[in-house]
């Protein structure tokens, strides 16, 4: 199980420092307009955004709160980390745990193919990982912020899990089988979740700005590229420097 | 297919490194779901500003 361990090190290596860098740019970018929507939530709790709990509704009905600290929570039962500090540390946690957990996913596919031969082939693999996790299913779900109108959260959870096997599939048949109909077929692959469509809200009525919205969809796209393009040019070149010329890349991409 | 090549700096056989690939990719979707996806109240609101800011269907 040595592999296994030397898989999982490179991965938390490379996770790790993309989700610092990651973290810190939503801090910049995302959160602040997360925030600033929060505050037309309670506005919009009217419109039938559900937040999953009606005790929701009842506290924002009760009592007249500060919109931003206090309309977001999701129910008095649930724990909720406190707005501030707590809130920014568990948002750094998630992207430490998701980083790794997209470098475990990134080594372990490069692998099969023959591993990353340095940084400049592993940003190809980031981008690679920014169309099949942000680009292909951010056309059809749009990132979202607080109190905008979506459709059933299961049913979209399905799309964006088969919009990203479709995609992922699509861009491996296109990358590694030399043949031009299983290109062909990989981009059937690509754009079949498009042709499906989305799930969408009945309306798409939103106390949110059109132009906040606007605002957050390119933050969010952006970062998701930057996180993607470190994490690839990371693991590729920790991978060569941690294992030198003993791993044997073929690099097919490269 | 029992071939010995060096990968990641490590002797292993064929078989046995596709299989230790496949439970690391196996470990991180598990993770990118339990965070990005679990239904759980307190694992989405702890990952509130994460799963908007990583357009995971959120809500």
């Amino acid at each position: 199980m040595t592999f296994l361990r030397n898989v999982v090190l490179v991965a938390a290596a490379a996770g790790l420092l993309a989700s610092l860098v990651m973290t810190a740019l939503q801090a910049y970018s995302t959160v602040p307009l997360i925030l600033k929507a929060e505050t037309f939530e309670s506005a919009g709790e009217a419109t039938g955004h559900d937040h999953g709990a009606p005790a929701a509704a009842e506290a924002t009905g009760t009592e007249a709160v500060p919109a931003a600290a206090e309309a977001h929570s999701h129910g008095e039962e649930a724990w909720t980390p406190a707005d501030g500090f707590e809130r920014f540390f568990f948002n750094f946690l998630a992207n430490v745990l998701s980083g790794i957990g997209f470098a475990l996913i990134l080594v372990a596919a490069s692998e099969f193919a023959g591993g990353i031969s340095g940084w400049r082939s592993g940003i190809l693999w980031g981008f690679a990982g920014f169309a099949v996790f942000t680009l292909a299913p951010g056309l059809g779900l749009p990132p979202e912020l607080p109190a905008m109108p979506a459709a059933d959260l299961a049913a979209r959870q399905v799309w964006w899990i088969g919009t990203v096997l479709a995609t992922a599939a699509g861009l491996a048949l296109i990358a590694f089988r030399g043949t031009v109909a299983l290109s062909i077929l990989g981009v059937a692959l690509i754009v079949v979740p498009h042709i499906i469509g989305a799930p969408q809200p009945e309306s798409h009525d939103s106390p949110i700005p059109a132009d906040l919205h606007h605002q957050f969809v390119v933050a969010t796209t952006v970062t998701n590229l930057i996180f993607w393009a470190l994490l690839g040019g990371l693991v590729g070149a920790v991978r060569s420097r941690f294992f030198g010329s003993a791993s044997e890349a073929r690099g097919q991409l490269a | 297919m029992n071939t010995v090549s060096t990968s990641l700096g490590v002797p292993v056989s064929a078989s046995s490194r596709a299989i230790q690939l496949a439970l690391a990719g196996f470990l991180g979707i598990f993770i990118v779901g339990f965070v990005g996806f679990s239904h759980m109240e307190a694992a989405h609101n702890a990952a509130h500003d994460y799963r908007h800011s990583m357009a995971f269907p959120c809500h």
